[in-house]
């Protein structure tokens, strides 16, 4: 049943000030909406609970991309199309601007926005894998002042994140570090474009002297909430890539993923298929890897 | 949770759409799809999937391609909208047009509007698209007649037609 606009308010305050004053004075009763993407999905198809929503489309603070010697700060309302076009993104931290080309078709990549992305917290984002292994840092804010947050400890649960309700993601801050790893991104789907992932690899690697030296490696779809495969990565660390090793990642792979089954796919796909993605980087890693 | 809202009231909100200034009175959350289908009689953009998936509601938004199925016209308030209406006056259109013709890019013509939206979109940014970028460009509008085939080598010729000197 479509919903009826009569329902529902939509205010503009247009200033940051005044999102954060009314968030807080009302909170939990506003919900937030940039590009649209999500929300108007649910208020189409007549699902969305909330009836009261705060325009953060256009405010200045939360589009602007800054560089800093040591890090490149996104505010959190820039769009997939800003995210993948901007020059530093797409050198240094080529698996978010992959994830952003990957999002959506172009329609979607120019309205959507990375901290809807991350508020809204599906655990089948393609972004946000690349957010966990670039050590993302979250700046959130409300009237009472800033906080700065990793994006590790951002998401409690299946779409449960720590965000208070009178806060907003103000930036999501990367450390400029990680130019120099092999890098690799591999989304499994029904379609290239537009289709939502069915198991979602990005995966960071050093090798040296034959050894792993360093290695992250984040999945999507596979878990409640997007997953840091911790465990694997310390077992890997120091390690020779080897048919041996790359048996023992399977098995630890399937230690730490909780796939289910869905409308998407099945547990037992997920399983194979996310250790397939594992194997496959790793001798893409060992191939290629050491000249990086 | 949420409080019984008071209910919306209509507000006027002010855009260009095709070049013209236009008024309109509505609830914030109206869809820019259903102002510029009932209230301004622009029926070109269609409603397809209503979810963002097919493209069939494109329309340019100060220059961006997105889905008005999407938007809420709050959100268009001050901003210059053009439909497939509008594209008459652009460059792009004629070649396309006759592209897609020659080509047989359009068939019942359910997303033709939103193809050509996405292909001028594309071609307005890249002066010589290979296949890839305008499979990338066009991915986001879906159609149920062509296989796609014919829409990719329409576009193809548009933008080889305008490269030739």
């Amino acid at each position: 049943m479509r919903a009826d606009p009569a329902d529902y308010r939509l205010v503009s305050p247009g200033s940051l000030q005044g999102v954060l004053s009314l968030l807080a004075a009302e909170p939990a009763q506003w919900l937030p909406i940039a590009g649209g993407t999500d929300v108007m999905v649910l208020y189409s198809a007549g699902k969305l609970a909330n009836r009261n929503l705060i325009d953060i489309w256009n405010i200045p603070e939360l589009r602007q991309i800054e560089v800093f010697p040591d890090r490149i700060s996104i505010g959190a309302a820039s769009t997939y199309t800003a995210v993948r076009n901007h020059n530093v993104v797409a050198r240094e931290f080529p698996l978010l601007a992959t994830a952003a080309s990957w999002t959506g078709g172009i329609a979607n990549q120019n309205r959507g926005t990375l901290g809807g992305n991350i508020a809204n917290a599906s655990p089948a984002a393609d972004s946000l894998p690349a957010l966990l292994i670039y050590d993302a840092v979250l700046t959130l804010i409300s009237v009472r002042g800033e906080r700065r947050v990793p994006y590790r400890t951002f998401h409690t649960g299946y779409k449960q994140t720590i965000l208070a309700a009178d806060e907003l993601i103000l930036n999501i801050s990367l450390p400029r570090r990680f130019s120099k790893y092999f890098s690799h991104a591999r989304k499994v789907g029904a379609r290239n474009a537009q289709a939502i992932s069915k198991v979602y690899l990005a995966a960071l690697g050093q090798v040296a002297n034959g050894a792993i030296r360093d290695v992250r490696l984040a999945l999507g779809s596979v878990a409640p909430v997007p997953l840091r495969l911790n465990g694997t990565e310390k077992m890997l660390t120091g390690k020779e890539i080897a048919p041996s090793l790359i048996d023992a990642a399977r098995k630890s792979v399937l230690k730490e993923i909780r796939p289910i089954d869905d409308i998407r796919s099945t547990a037992r796909y997920r399983s194979a298929v996310a250790c397939n993605l594992v194997t496959e980087f790793l001798a893409k890693l060992a191939a290629e890897g050491a000249t990086a | 949770m949420n409080p019984s809202p008071a209910a919306s009231t209509k507000c006027e909100f002010s855009f260009t759409v095709n070049g013209e200034a236009k008024n309109v009175l509505a609830h914030p959350m109206e869809r820019l799809l259903e102002v510029l289908r009932n209230d301004l009689g622009l029926t070109g953009a269609k409603e397809g999937c209503g979810e963002g998936e097919c493209g069939s509601c494109s329309v340019l938004l100060d220059d961006m391609l997105v889905n008005s199925c999407l938007i809420p016209i709050a959100q268009a308030n001050g901003t210059s909208v053009v439909t497939i209406e509008g594209m008459s006056a652009h460059s792009l259109m004629k070649p396309l047009q006759e592209s897609f013709l020659e080509c047989g890019g359009a068939q019942c013509g359910i997303c033709t509007p939103g193809m050509i939206l996405a292909a001028a979109h594309l071609l307005d940014k890249k002066l010589d698209p290979t296949l890839a970028d305008i499979r990338e460009g066009l991915a986001g509008n879906l159609c149920r007649c062509t296989g796609y085939m014919q829409i990719f080598e329409a576009v193809a010729k548009a933008a080889r037609g305008r490269a030739a000197p």
